[in-house]
């Protein structure tokens, strides 16, 4: 096995039963590991719904450390294609030439740091910082808001040895409320005052409202945008000559980017409430009890992907579901995939090779399955072409 | 060269001509309203969805499973549903016409 390996725990459990159950705080959760099943589920959001009591679909559980509901993530249709519709086209401004070019600057910038170093410990020295910096024009807020984000560390609700950490969530709402409150007094072009202005059918969003969207901006693209990029410099550290490959041959670029990410999987599952008895697998889901949709599993299912433990850069057909699926697909795989375009773009072009230096690796423990994500830290040496 | 017609939702005809790539890119290329192609063409988002108009479905031919399993759960789907990532374009196609399914 190499370093920058991601083993797939899921494997015995997938094949023999199709569904495992975990605990969570005494709210237990019935895994659904097989693609085909993830998929119905996510689409039959009448039966497995995303607007339980808030925080109460993700696991582990945040019913302790949050009330606002996060939107459009914990409403279900008709209310959710309302805000979809409001916040689609915000959320795919990465698809903008001015959007990609300035994302352009920042991660040319930060790589041509790292180039003049010898090491550098990847999370705390690129990934936190490139996504931070991302962050600010994801929303449009000036850049040097991104030394706020950074001070804040990887994750929004979780510190280092906490895994629901409500303190660390309260530093990130008595934010957001400053920033309603700034944006109220001077309206700017930015995501607060552009939501503050916004109607969905017919009325204008409440405070709460807006708060569930910037906390949802904040907390679903952090671990996982951070995860992301740290898990692709290892894996490229760790194979030069994908480095060498993607370099030469830009056109399997954008069916390498899906390939890592459906390999990484970022988000290993999210949860959903049954609205009524219902079965996954001839296995039993009672109402008002709670399944996850495993995309880490779904993304390794042997019955649909060739080689599913395996890297294949060009693999062609690639159904990942790392975005989720459906209705509540994710908001920012945009933002997502155009930072991956720009970071395999301007590694080829200033990286020769990476070298690994060491690695302490994250791994999650869910009930019998230890899945790793990704890094606590990642030493690498970075070598200019 | 290939022609080929796009019909929008709001029934906007586009007519694209290409010789190469993917009918999903020549859509996306040429701004077809519906045609999204976020993944890039692997098959993972469906959102390329079309119908294929009835005298063009011999020509295009019929979905391979995975892209089948896609599209049963699109609430668009129909017999002649294809998601357009996954034809090449090709002289074969010339003259096809395709609806936007959303």
């Amino acid at each position: 096995m190499k370093p920058s390996d991601h083993p797939d725990p899921f494997k015995q459990a997938r094949i023999e039963q199709g569904v495992s159950e975990i605990d969570d705080q005494n709210d237990p959760v019935n895994m659904v590991l097989r693609l085909k099943d993830v998929r119905k589920c996510a689409h039959n959001w009448k039966t497995y719904s995303s607007e339980a009591t808030p925080g109460r679909i993700v696991v582990p559980s945040e019913v302790n450390i949050r009330d606002t509901r996060q939107i459009p993530f914990e409403v279900d249709p008709p209310k959710h294609g309302a805000f979809r519709q409001l916040l689609d086209p915000w959320f795919k401004r990465p698809l903008q030439d001015d959007y990609r070019d300035k994302l352009r600057t920042q991660i040319s910038a930060l790589i041509h740091e790292v180039i003049q170093q010898q090491s550098i410990e990847a999370i705390h020295g690129f990934s936190l910082l490139l996504q931070s910096r991302a962050l600010t024009l994801l929303m449009n807020t000036p850049e040097s808001e991104a030394d706020t984000f950074i001070s804040w560390g990887t994750h929004v609700f979780r510190s280092e040895d906490d895994p629901l950490d409500a303190g660390k969530a309260q530093q990130l709402y008595d934010y957001i409320d400053q920033k309603i409150d700034e944006a109220e007094a001077n309206p700017s072009e930015d995501l607060f005052s552009t939501l503050l202005a916004a109607e969905v059918e017919g009325q204008k969003l409440t405070r709460e409202q807006i708060k569930g969207i910037i906390i949802l901006t904040f907390a679903g693209g952090r671990d996982t945008v951070i995860n992301m990029v740290t898990n692709t410099l290892a894996y490229l550290a760790d194979h030069p000559e994908s480095l060498k490959r993607l370099r030469e041959e830009p056109e399997i670029r954008t069916r390498a980017i899906e390939e890592l990410i459906r390999y990484f999987s970022p988000l290993t599952h999210m949860g959903r409430v049954a609205t009524e008895d219902a079965q996954v697998c001839e296995h039993a889901i009672k109402a008002n009890s709670r399944i996850s949709l495993c995309w880490a599993s779904a993304n390794r299912d042997e019955t649909v992907f060739e080689n599913p433990n395996e890297v294949v850069l060009d693999r062609k057909i690639n159904p990942h579901v790392a975005f989720g699926f459906a209705t509540h697909n994710c908001l920012g795989a945009t933002h997502a995939r155009t930072i991956m375009q720009v970071l395999i773009d301007e590694l080829c072009q200033q990286v020769d090779h990476i070298d690994f230096v060491s690695a302490d690796e994250n791994i999650e423990q869910w009930g019998k399955f230890e899945r790793k994500v990704g890094y606590h830290k990642l030493n690498l040496a970075f070598h200019p072409v | 060269m290939a022609k080929i017609t796009f019909i929008t939702k709001d029934d906007n005809t586009i007519v694209c001509e290409a010789d190469s790539g993917s009918v999903m890119e020549l859509a996306v290329q040429n701004g077809v309203k519906g045609i999204d192609g976020d993944c890039g063409g692997v098959c993972s988002c469906a959102t390329c969805h079309v119908h294929v108009a009835p005298d063009s479905v011999e020509r295009v031919g019929e979905a391979g499973e995975i892209e089948k399993d896609m599209l049963e759960l699109d609430d668009e789907a129909n017999e002649r549903s294809r998601l357009c990532c996954q034809l090449e374009v090709s002289d074969e196609l010339d003259g096809i016409v395709l609806h936007v399914a959303h």
